[in-house]
């Protein structure tokens, strides 16, 4: 073999032979085993400790509340929403004791009236609704039932009746449109309020010949408005004039 | 005279003899050792946890914007799971709420991510509609964010999670800059990316991620797309179902039902 090849080779082997090495000792172990990714990293998330967990776990010891709590309509509100996480009291259940919130201020998270929430989501306004007085005093957070039926549809439909008290229709009570069965104010799902389903509904009013005061907007039902019924332009909770 | 060989004890034969009993004897017990360390074994095996099968799962989210009420603790709930800090700018996921005024310009706000509510609207004159959105990673099919980390730092698992590999990534910040949705951060303690993982320590136990489980309407559901009865098939079957940038070709895995066009 000629001198120059043999020191080619030698070079050659070093350099493999380097490269290899190198590979082995940078290349983290567990990388493409399973991608293109260190397998070992999804093990290291794998075994985080647990914070929440999770509702199943209060029922063996506090089966009480856990029961009473299941039935209201708070059931599908998880017990650490308000309590906070845990883990760590089911562990060791005297050591970590967990918080309940009890002031006023908590509740109206869910419950304070914001336009943005869907509407029939029970929401109060914070500022008129009992100043001062805790949640607690009147609702009970495991079942909260109201005390009392509440009086106002507002008490649910917030936005519409914010609407309205604004609108042309102020004055107008909600059940002079809508039959209301007294059971929707203790289980709002199970009946719900009728609506006006003709023209004629608000003609008794806005009809050329309706006998109310002078100063309401009249139309003629004949021609007015053709094929439509009157609250497919009108909304009638804050009707547009024009 | 000669004795009969059985009486001599020292014989060779009297040796061979009791040698092949003692062979015998063993090849019968040998059965019944093996018998007895299966069964232990057995039971050493249904003691521990059951395997868990990553290629047997391909995980998503539905989220329900008619159901959100803004209330922040699906927020809340994550920073305390995963220990993200608790100053704003860092979340896994966090709630918008957009406001569209008839004049049809959109105002999208989200205080400190919604962690403690949302101010209220002073007043809603000229409001056309106003709704609220939880926003996360979307662990999209297609993640633009893996395709660009030039360390492999961050990968999507087999059940279809994107995960981040916080001892190897080197904090270039391309995979914040790359996804779409605004998802990633770098977490200033370790200064590594992060990002939501479906809880992923939470999922892989049969939990569900701790948004899920604090959400008070239910307005997210989590499952498994593989399965047909879970929570999540129910749901993208019952709903029209949107996802965020679909022009984005990264096929996202959170579902959105009843979307509005002006959400991004």
């Amino acid at each position: 073999m000629p001198q120059q090849l043999a020191r080619l080779l030698v070079v050659f082997a070093v350099f493999t032979g380097g490269l290899v090495v190198t590979r082995h000792l940078l290349i983290p172990k567990t990388f493409g085993q399973r991608g293109h990714y260190r397998a070992a990293a999804v093990t290291t998330i794998q075994v985080r400790p647990l914070r929440y967990a999770g509702r199943e776990a209060c029922a063996d010891c506090h089966a009480d509340i856990v029961g009473l709590h299941g039935k209201g309509r708070h059931q599908t509100v998880s017990c650490e929403v308000c309590h906070g996480p845990a883990a760590a009291h089911t562990l060791a259940p005297v050591e970590n004791q967990l918080p309940a919130p009890r002031k006023r201020a908590y509740c109206p998270l869910c419950h304070g009236y914001d336009p943005s929430r869907p509407t029939g989501f029970p929401q109060i306004d914070p500022v008129s609704h009992n100043p001062m007085k805790p949640c607690i005093t009147c609702h009970n957070p495991h079942q909260p039932e109201p005390p009392h039926v509440p009086e106002e549809c507002g008490a649910c439909h917030g936005e519409i009746a914010r609407t309205k008290a604004v609108s042309r229709h102020a004055l107008l009570p909600c059940t002079q449109c809508h039959n209301t069965p007294v059971q929707h104010k203790v289980d709002p799902r199970l009946l719900h309020p009728d609506k006006p389903r003709n023209r004629e509904f608000c003609g008794q009013c806005h009809a050329k010949d309706a006998p109310s005061p002078r100063e309401i907007p009249r139309i003629d039902l004949a021609t007015h408005g053709g094929r439509y019924l009157c609250w497919q332009c009108h909304y009638p909770h804050m009707p547009e004039v024009d | 005279m000669e004795k009969p060989l059985s009486d001599n004890p020292g014989s060779q034969e009297a040796i061979c003899d009791s040698r092949r009993d003692f062979l015998h004897t063993c090849s019968l017990a040998a059965p019944l050792l093996l018998l007895a360390l299966q069964a232990k074994l057995v039971r050493a095996f249904a003691a521990s946890e059951p395997v868990y099968n990553p290629r047997e799962h391909r995980y998503g989210m539905g989220i329900d914007v008619s159901r959100c009420i803004g209330c922040g603790r699906c927020v809340d709930a994550c920073k305390n799971e995963n220990d993200v800090p608790r100053e704003p700018f860092y979340f896994r996921t966090w709630v918008e709420r957009y406001v569209i005024n008839s004049g049809g310009d959109t105002s999208v706000d989200s205080p400190n991510g919604g962690i403690s509510g949302f101010p209220a609207i002073t007043s809603e004159k000229g409001i056309l509609r106003t709704f609220f959105v939880p926003k996360l990673c979307n662990q999209c099919d297609d993640p633009p964010c893996v395709q660009v980390c030039p360390v492999g730092a961050t990968f999507a698992t087999e059940d279809g999670v994107v995960l981040v590999d916080r001892d190897y990534c080197i904090g270039c910040r391309y995979c914040v800059q790359a996804c779409p949705y605004g998802a990633r951060f770098i977490d200033p303690r370790s200064r590594t990316a992060d990002k939501c993982t479906f809880c992923y320590h939470r999922i892989t136990r049969g939990l569900l991620p701790a948004c899920v489980e604090v959400c008070p309407t239910g307005a997210r559901v989590f499952g498994d797309i593989k399965q047909r009865s879970s929570p999540l098939a129910r749901f993208t079957r019952f709903h029209k179902i949107h996802t965020l940038k679909p022009h984005m070709n990264t096929k996202p895995k959170v579902y959105y039902a009843d979307l509005d066009e002006e959400v991004r």
